[in-house]
Formats: structure tokens, C-alpha cells, sequence
């Protein structure tokens, strides 16, 4: 049993060689949201590899990849209620592509452009990925806050490193979700590591989630590499928030299995041998072992749903490829709701700016 | 007392307005004013910070607001700076307009990473999708012999970055209606509130709900040898120059400046274009403050107008003093008088 303030207490569902450690909840017994969480895991894999590989290339910006958190971001995709509001971090693919943020938008973002943040659908109240360490945290307060002064019955999932607890921001946010009882949950994808800061040298405190105590709310770990897990305690903490039981800090126990982004080199500071050992509790392998014990998934399953996702994120990577600049104008179209007379005068200049370039190209 | 506490006590904006009557008020009654009639106007509108639901505010700035709009709508938050902005970047984007106060100047810049990182880039980050609708309300300037981090003019900080509006009231009157259009801003607005004049003067001020426009300069005296710019506390020391001045047979206009991001230049470089002289006069330390960017601006836009460099008057380059030497720091209107002749001097001995 791992720490938690009560009452939720579970930790783990299916352990990392795949079998049961307690009984799933009823809404987890269905093989297809099983195969569904699968799939959407895969589908981020493939995508996140990808992306790191058109970095490589010179293709794409410097990218966070979430290798090894598959589950954390999958199990808050399908938890959430689609009109909750959604606060990221950085490393929140999975939940940004459950909530219709496409591939192709995701690495529009990566690759250096705010339109990839122009989000649409049920995604239209999130925020952005959030660059300024733990800053999204009060965020999510404030959009908490709203939703309870208007009496709504959503909330505010907003998700952070392990480091970030560090960071006066996290502290500030949850001591108001505490004295406000705000309808925000708080997940903390704790990987390890701060790029080259580890878990041990972050914080004094036991764990993460013991940080709630202080804060007055509940607070518990879960096995952030069980997808399940994640699911079921995000639903427990979002069900809590929208009944006005006030917050919920999650800690995620997961493993950074990749470098902090691809400007990284995490050989730098930590073992082959501990990577190795990580990489034996990852989430994606644990799942498709419980699906084959129950006779859910097969071979050819496999095999057909990795080509099906080379597909999609090759035609994302292909149109993303071809996505022409923005006009240079937006770059202030969308600073103030009307643009100051001062700078319309810089505004005429960029772009005669730009013509000269381009002509020149 | 946090605001799950009594949350009947919500009132929202079917309340009929007040009748419209004249109230003589100084400027923090005109703010109180301002915040009352957009609360009524606008359910949307809250309010939040340290102190200001139960206290009314330290100033009394929010005074009589819980009572009236309830808890849910004026809150006292926790003693978080940081917070108190990063939540209303928050609320913001769900479409409220959170007015926030920071209680003092010298303790805003725990909000500074939200401001900079986060409200002022929101609308341009998501490219229009959300944006940002807050207004940061902080006392600032010396001159009431307050403690240590109470007394400073650190506007600049905010005039540097794109997307935040700074507005600054020298007057009940400016207070009470650009407040009332900073609240109504679709942007994030900081507002400075120079306390050294929170009850200098009264005026007789019309609540009838109606901004002021923003984005603009106010020519509060019209002159015909030499411009005087300035804002916040110091637009009254600049008037008693131009007094002073007149006497002496200089005309003198002056410009409150108003809101120093973005600036309002037009206004500025017809009356240099009329004047052919200006003195920028500031509370702030000199080095990067808003009068380096008014002047490099009036030299680059009304340069073939300038009879002689424009001169700035402001306050040293140092930190702000304890109180007992504060009136050493500040800018006075002999600093004012004295720049303004040396500056028509420059130009007569020019020609």
C-alpha cells in the first residue's frame, strides 16, 4: 500500500508483468475501453518517437518527449469529462490528442508556431502547454474558481512534473484548492526527473502526494505506469470536483525513459542500468500482456494497429510538413484585442520586411 | 474567510442601478466608485486580493463591496502574491474579469512572471482563442513617509512588455473612468494608483458608468512654449510649474500621459510640433524609465520640431530612500520650474 490521505486507496491494478494486484473497477472490466486505452498508448508512442526523430532531422523544434508517461496522459484523456478544463505541463500528448488536439496540431506547436495552440472542440477552454515551471498550477486555481463561483458542475485538471512541487506556484494553488475547496485536481506526473535533478535530491518529503496534508486536501500515489490506475483515480478526483468535494493532488509514479527534451543527453547524468531497470515497468508492455491473458488482444491485432499508427502520424508528419508559415502579420494581430496605433507602424514594417525577403529568397 | 463560506450572499447584476448623482470624492472614493458601478454593471467583475473583502482594502479601496456583492464575488485571498495574479490569469480566461489588487507597489513583482509570461501573452499565444480580461490594481509612488517596499515607481517594469495596457489616474476623475475602462478592457490592464494623492483632492464626479478612453494622453493645460509630460502624483507638481512658469510669462502645456503602454504618441508630438520644447518629468529612478522611451520617441517623430534636447526630471538612480530622506528623492516643482527654463534657455542661446 502506497501513501495516501484516505479515502481513495488504490495504488496499482496490473503490475508490470501484467497481472491483476486487485480487482478492476466495473468501468475497467470492459475489454474495449481496455483495447482503447492500449491503442490510444501506442498511438502515442509511435507519434513521440516520430517526433523526436524529425528533430533529428532538423524538422521540428526542441521537443519533450513523453516516452515511459503514456499511461499518466492516457488514463487522464479518458477520465476526463469533456467539459472539464484541461491545464498541461509539457509532457501531455496522450491527454492533449484524447481531448481532439490533433498530431498534426501538436507538432505545429513543436515546430514553432502559436497556431498550435489554436485549439478547437471540447479542447477549446484548455490552455497551451505551459513552458514556466508550476505557473499553470494557479491557473487552474483561477479557472477553478470560476467554475465554483458560477456553480458548474466541471473542474480543473492541470498536470506537472515532480519538480514543480518544489515551486511556490504548486504550493500557493493547492493551499487555496485546500481553503477555497476548489474543483480542481492536481496530477503530478512524477518521472524521476527534473532534466538532471532526480526525485531524491528534489525534496525532503517522503513523497509528492504527502504534500496535500499541508494544503488540506487529499492527496495519494498511484502507479503512474498502470494506465488503469490512472484512469480510476483520475475519475475518482474529478467525480470528487464536480460534486463540490473539494481537490485532489495525484502523484503519478512513473520514470522518465527518455531525455528531459531533445536538447538533453541524460547519459550525462544517470545509469544505463538504471534505465534498463525502468524500463521493465514501462506501461504499454504491462497492458498488452493483461489483454492477451484475457484473450483481448492477439498478433495480428498488434500488428495491424502498429501499422494503423505509423499511418496516422505519417499523414500528420506529412501534412505538418507542408503547413506554410503564418502570415507575418499575426505575429500582431493577436497581441490586444485591437492593435495600438504604435504598432501598426512596426506591423507595415514586417511585412515589408517580409516581401523583401521572400523576394530575395 | 474563504469564499465557499456563504455563498448566498451572491448578488448579481440584475440589481437596479443606483440613481446617477454627483458624489464629491477624493480619488480612492473614485476608485471605490468605479469598482462598485462595474461590479453592478457586469456580474462578471470580481474582486480579489489580501484584505479586501472583510477590511474593505487597506486604502479602503474595495470598502463596502463584499457587503455588497457577496463573497463569492470579493475575495480575500490567501497572503499570495504570486497566486493572487496566476489565479487571475485563470479566471480571466473562463471570461470573468477579475480586478486583482496587489496591496502595495513593492510587492507586485511576485506577480511578474504571470503578467509577463502569462497575461500578456495569452490572447497572442493561443491566437485569439483565450484571452485575458484582468485588471491589476496596485498603489505605487513615495510620498506619505510609508516602510521599506512601499513606496516605489517601478512602472517601467510593466510599460516594457507587450500586451499588458499600464494605466496610471493623476485625478478622481481619470481614476473613476479609467478604471471603469480598464475593467471593461478586453486585455490584462495594470493599474497604478499613485497613493501619495489617494485624498489629496476632490472633485465632483458624475457616476453614471462611463469610461475614459485609454491609449490616450490628457492635455489637462494648453501652452505655447514648452510641453510638460508627466503622470501619476506628479502631474500636480508639474501644474504648480506651469504656474510658477506662466508668471514668469512661459506658457506651458501639460500632458498627463495616462496610459504610459502603448503609448499615445500623436498627442505627444503635436504639442512638441506647437511647443518646440518638453521636459519629461517622472517619479521613477531615470535609467530605462517611461520618459527615456517618450523622449527617444519625440526625437525620432517631431526631431525637425525640438528647438532644444528634451530634458527629463526624475528621481536618482538609486533605491527608494527610508522616509526621512524621501523628499531628497522626489522630483519637486522648483526640479520642474528649473528644468523647463534651462530647456528654453538651451534653444535661445541655439538661435
Amino acid at each position: 500500500m502506497q501513501y495516501t490521505t484516505e479515502p481513495y486507496h488504490p495504488h496499482q491494478f496490473i503490475d508490470a508483468e501484467g497481472a491483476l494486484t486487485m480487482s478492476l473497477p466495473q468501468a475497467l472490466q470492459e475489454p474495449e475501453l481496455l483495447q482503447s486505452l492500449y491503442r490510444h498508448m501506442v498511438l502515442t508512442r509511435t507519434f513521440d518517437q516520430r517526433v523526436v526523430a524529425l528533430q533529428r532531422t532538423g524538422q521540428m523544434g526542441t521537443y519533450a518527449s513523453c516516452l515511459g508517461q503514456e499511461a499518466i496522459g492516457t488514463g487522464i484523456g479518458y477520465a476526463l469529462a469533456d467539459t472539464d478544463v484541461f491545464v498541461p505541463y509539457y509532457r501531455d500528448q496522450a491527454t492533449q490528442l484524447a481531448r481532439g488536439v490533433s498530431l498534426q496540431k501538436q507538432m505545429q506547436y513543436w515546430g514553432g508556431d502559436e497556431w498550435g495552440n489554436y485549439f478547437e472542440g471540447i479542447a477549446h477552454e484548455d490552455f497551451p502547454n505551459c513552458v514556466p515551471i508550476a505557473t499553470q498550477v494557479t491557473h487552474a486555481a483561477g479557472i477553478a474558481s470560476a467554475i465554483k463561483i458560477r456553480n458548474q458542475k466541471r473542474c480543473a485538471l492541470v498536470t506537472c512534473g515532480e519538480g514543480a512541487t518544489s515551486r511556490g506556484d504548486f504550493y500557493e494553488s493547492i493551499n487555496l484548492a485546500g481553503v477555497w475547496q476548489l474543483p480542481v485536481v492536481v496530477v503530478v506526473n512524477n518521472n524521476q526527473w527534473a532534466i538532471s535533478v532526480s526525485r531524491q535530491i528534489q525534496t525532503g518529503a517522503n513523497t509528492i502526494a504527502q504534500k496535500a496534508v499541508a494544503a488540506g486536501i487529499e492527496g495519494f500515489q498511484v502507479d503512474g505506469n498502470d494506465v488503469c490506475a490512472v484512469f480510476d483515480a483520475v475519475q475518482y478526483a474529478t467525480k470528487k470536483a464536480h460534486q463540490g468535494k473539494g481537490a485532489t493532488l495525484i502523484e503519478a509514479v512513473s520514470y522518465r525513459l527518455g531525455d528531459h527534451t531533445t536538447a538533453d543527453d541524460a547519459t550525462r547524468y544517470r545509469s544505463h542500468e538504471e534505465v534498463n531497470e525502468a524500463w521493465k515497468k514501462e506501461p504499454v508492455k504491462r497492458l498488452q500482456s493483461y489483454l492477451h491473458q484475457i484473450d483481448a488482444w492477439d498478433e495480428s491485432r498488434e500488428q495491424a494497429l502498429i501499422s494503423e499508427s505509423k499511418k496516422s502520424v505519417e499523414e500528420a508528419v506529412q501534412a505538418y510538413l507542408k503547413l506554410p508559415k503564418q502570415p507575418v502579420t499575426d505575429l500582431f494581430d493577436y497581441l490586444y484585442e485591437e492593435l495600438p496605433p504604435a504598432l501598426l507602424t512596426q506591423k507595415n514594417k514586417a511585412l515589408a520586411k517580409q516581401t523583401t525577403a521572400q523576394r530575395g529568397e | 474567510m474563504g469564499m465557499h463560506e456563504s455563498p448566498d450572499n451572491l448578488k448579481l447584476s440584475n440589481d437596479a442601478p443606483d440613481n446617477v448623482t454627483a458624489h464629491i470624492v477624493t480619488m480612492i472614493e473614485a476608485i471605490n466608485l468605479a469598482l462598485h458601478r462595474a461590479m453592478i454593471a457586469d456580474e462578471n467583475v470580481v474582486v480579489l486580493g489580501e484584505d479586501v473583502a472583510n477590511n474593505g482594502g487597506v486604502f479602503r479601496a474595495t470598502i463596502g463591496l463584499k457587503d455588497r456583492f457577496g463573497c463569492k464575488r470579493v475575495m480575500d485571498t490567501p497572503l499570495a502574491e504570486t497566486l493572487i495574479a496566476g489565479i487571475s490569469v485563470g479566471m480571466a480566461a473562463q471570461n470573468l474579469r477579475p480586478v486583482a489588487e496587489i496591496q502595495f507597489m513593492g510587492f507586485i513583482y511576485a506577480t511578474l512572471e504571470h503578467m509577463v509570461s502569462h497575461a500578456a501573452r495569452l490572447r497572442n499565444r493561443t491566437r485569439g482563442r483565450l484571452h485575458c480580461p484582468m485588471v491589476l490594481r496596485a498603489p505605487y509612488g513615495g510620498g506619505i513617509h510609508a516602510p521599506e517596499h512601499h513606496s516605489e515607481s517601478t512602472e517601467a517594469l510593466f510599460a516594457h512588455i507587450p500586451g499588458l495596457r499600464v494605466v496610471i489616474p493623476s485625478s478622481p476623475t481619470r481614476a473613476y473612468g479609467l478604471l471603469l475602462s480598464a475593467i471593461e478592457d478586453p486585455d490584462p490592464v495594470v493599474f497604478l494608483e499613485p497613493k501619495r494623492i489617494y485624498r489629496m483632492v476632490k472633485q465632483e464626479i458624475y457616476d453614471d458608468g462611463v469610461g475614459l478612453p485609454l491609449d490616450t494622453c490628457y492635455t489637462l493645460r494648453q501652452g505655447s512654449d514648452i510641453t510638460l509630460i508627466s503622470w501619476g502624483a506628479l502631474i500636480h507638481e508639474t501644474l504648480q510649474a506651469a504656474a510658477t512658469l506662466e508668471q514668469q510669462g512661459i506658457s506651458a502645456e501639460v500632458i498627463d500621459v495616462a496610459t504610459i503602454s502603448p503609448l499615445d504618441t500623436d498627442t505627444l508630438v503635436s504639442s512638441v510640433e506647437k511647443t518646440g520644447h518638453c521636459v519629461v518629468i517622472q517619479e521613477a529612478a531615470r535609467h530605462c524609465g517611461v520618459a527615456a522611451e517618450i523622449i527617444a520617441s519625440l526625437n525620432e517623430l517631431a526631431f525637425n520640431a525640438l528647438k532644444a534636447p528634451p530634458a527629463r526630471v526624475a528621481g536618482y538612480d538609486i533605491p527608494m530612500p527610508y522616509f526621512r530622506r524621501e523628499d531628497d528623492y522626489l522630483p519637486n516643482v522648483g526640479d520642474i520650474v528649473n528644468a523647463a527654463k534651462a530647456t528654453l534657455m538651451t534653444s535661445g542661446e541655439r538661435s
